[in-house]
């Protein structure tokens, strides 16, 4: 073979592989669709989408309390997770000194390392028996699913929101510190409005990671599979209901467990898509462009 | 917030505090967690426990099957999505011209990295397991577990090769090699510890997942032994033990050997990222 025919070649073999992912997903879509279109089909989609009766045994498939499970638990996660993680970037970013900083970002580092079922055990052995005591109940509940979720959420954030701190150009703070601002009144106007498209990103990046979680999920929200009456009543979230289920489903119901994935997937491509749209619109509107 | 009525000065010291506080808490909620789990699981440690075998459904015994399967699911699917991520990231920064196309590869990865663990287990479940009929075995798992592990390997091993200096590449060029050959023997090497990096993280993702291999890989306890029989890896047995409340004891211990094991493969991260910063910085 000669040079240019085996050069040839293996450009053609490194593009297949890069093409590779793109292929996987469309396995990935076309299987879980063709599986879930029987339940959805048999049960028609709009009664499966804002159906609030799952009883597999009734033949009854509707997931709608399942996704205000799932939205349910993300949106109180985020409360918890946002405020803190915003700050403790903030934190590394700007005001902490070199020392404190390298310090810190092994610690998130660690966090986020941490196998999610070893959070879901921690919720399960500390969180729970701490819930029960505190504000009555099982202690399986919306709140204890959602302080675990935080933590689990809290290193996207930090490390996202982190790296867009520090690009913001050192002339904006250097000119802003220069008028007399004092360093918070700097990070307020100058450097959190520049930043902003990334933190942004951070939080839908930690939110699809909430919406996606699973068996640290299943550990303590108590997957009842009703429409939860409050924050510390349990409830049941799209990835619970699959991952209970699919060991014992068969025919239709296990069918109506891959809708239940269709459903899910729809909800994390949504919130990508979301996340890209601010990403341009937002760094478009500062100069530069970079940020 | 408007600090209006107070003065700058006392807002910047609220705030200040504030931001203090913040990464207190941050470090405190890692060293409650590990604290916890360490303290409980390491007296559970011992040479029986991780060289026996599971008695009971892990009530009694050790944990060497559950170790084994571990190690066997994450170095396969290492073994398989390592040239799969490299050599799409190759592709990205030293072929690809098209704009296009590159968005289209780049959109691929980043959907593949948001997809739920548990999606992936319908899919491995699906599609390995009873399509392919391979089974409820090590194999099954290990291909769900690469395919998760590809974006992360994709992702870092592109940043690291593109920030090679393009002079190494002219320089190649200049002495009549050909764009293989300064791959191969010049950037390659260069960008090896970052590639590193990616590899190493893409193995955490693999030993740290459950939900993705609980409808492939079969749950045995028994010792696998060809890629082709079931296993259990760590995560699963830890969530087996905790959620059917079989032994609380053993869980911890389970739970202990998985956090050190994912510390001493942070550790190691850390290292080769330093050494590829100095390498980069010339010292």
């Amino acid at each position: 073979m000669t040079k240019i025919a085996a050069e040839a070649l293996i450009e053609k073999s490194l593009f297949i592989l890069a093409l590779f992912s793109c292929f996987v997903i469309l396995i990935i879509l076309c299987f879980i669709f063709f599986e879930g279109f029987p339940a959805i089909q048999e049960y028609g989609f709009f009664k499966f989408l804002f159906g609030t009766i799952w009883s597999p045994n009734d033949g009854q498939f509707g997931v709608f309390d399942m996704i205000i499970g799932s939205l349910y638990v993300t949106f109180i996660a985020l409360i918890i997770a946002i405020p803190l993680s915003i700050s403790c970037a903030t934190f590394m970013a700007e005001v902490a000194s070199n020392k404190v900083r390298n310090f810190l970002k092994p610690v998130v580092q660690t966090l986020s390392g941490i196998p999610s079922v070893v959070y879901g055990f921690f919720g399960l052995i500390i969180l729970v028996p701490f819930v029960r005591s505190q504000f009555g109940g099982t202690g399986f509940s919306i709140f204890t699913a959602a302080i675990i979720l935080s933590i689990m959420i809290l290193p996207t954030i930090i490390s996202v929101s982190y790296d867009s701190l520090r690009s913001v150009p050192q002339d904006y703070k250097e000119a802003s510190l220069g008028l007399g601002a004092t360093n918070w009144q700097t990070i307020r106007r100058v450097v959190f409005p520049s930043a902003l498209p990334g933190i942004i990103t951070a939080i839908i990046l930690g939110m699809s990671r909430a919406v996606g979680e699973t068996l640290a999920v299943i550990m303590v929200v108590g997957n009842v599979a009703k429409m939860p009456s409050s924050i510390f009543s349990p409830a049941r979230t799209l990835t619970s209901n699959i991952a209970l289920e699919m060991s014992y489903a068969t025919g239709i119901h296990y069918n109506a467990l891959f809708a239940t994935a269709v459903v899910l997937f729809m909800l994390i491509m949504l919130l990508l898509v979301v996340a890209n749209y601010v990403q341009r619109k937002y760094s478009i509107d500062i100069g530069g462009g970079t940020l | 917030m408007n600090f209006n009525f107070i003065s700058a000065r006392t807002s910047q010291k609220i705030m200040n505090s504030i931001f203090v506080l913040s990464g207190i808490l941050t470090l405190a909620i890692l060293a409650i967690i590990l604290a916890d789990i360490l303290i409980k699981g390491l007296p559970v440690i011992n040479m029986e426990f991780i060289f026996g075998q599971v008695e009971n459904q892990g009530e009694s015994g050790g944990i060497f099957p559950i170790i084994i399967s571990s190690l066997y699911v994450t170095l396969v699917s290492i073994l398989i999505a390592t040239p799969l991520g490299v050599g799409a990231a190759i592709y990205m920064v030293e072929y690809a011209s098209n704009e296009k196309l590159t968005n289209i590869i780049r959109f691929g990865a980043e959907t593949l990295a948001s997809i739920p663990s548990i999606v992936f287990g319908l899919f491995g479940l699906s599609f390995f397991v009873i399509f392919l009929n391979l089974g409820w075995s090590i194999f099954s798992a290990s291909l769900v577990l690469a395919i998760m592990a590809i974006p992360t390997i994709f992702q870092v091993a592109e940043v690291s090769l593109s920030s090679v200096p393009s002079i190494y590449k002219e320089g190649s060029y200049g002495l009549g090699a050909t764009k293989w050959q300064t791959i191969y023997k010049v950037i390659i090497p260069a960008a090896l510890p970052g590639i590193v990096t990616g590899v190493i993280l893409g193995m955490t993702r693999s030993i740290s997942e459950a939900a993705a291999v609980m409808y492939a890989v079969g749950s045995s306890i028994i010792m696998p032994i060809s890629i082709f029989d079931p296993g259990r890896p760590l995560p699963l047995h830890l969530y087996v033990l905790a959620t059917e409340g079989i032994s609380l004891p053993n869980a911890f211990g389970t739970a202990a050997v998985l956090v050190i094991i994912v510390l001493v493969i942070t550790f190691l991260t850390n290292y080769f990222t330093e050494k590829y910063q100095n390498k980069m910085m010339g010292k």
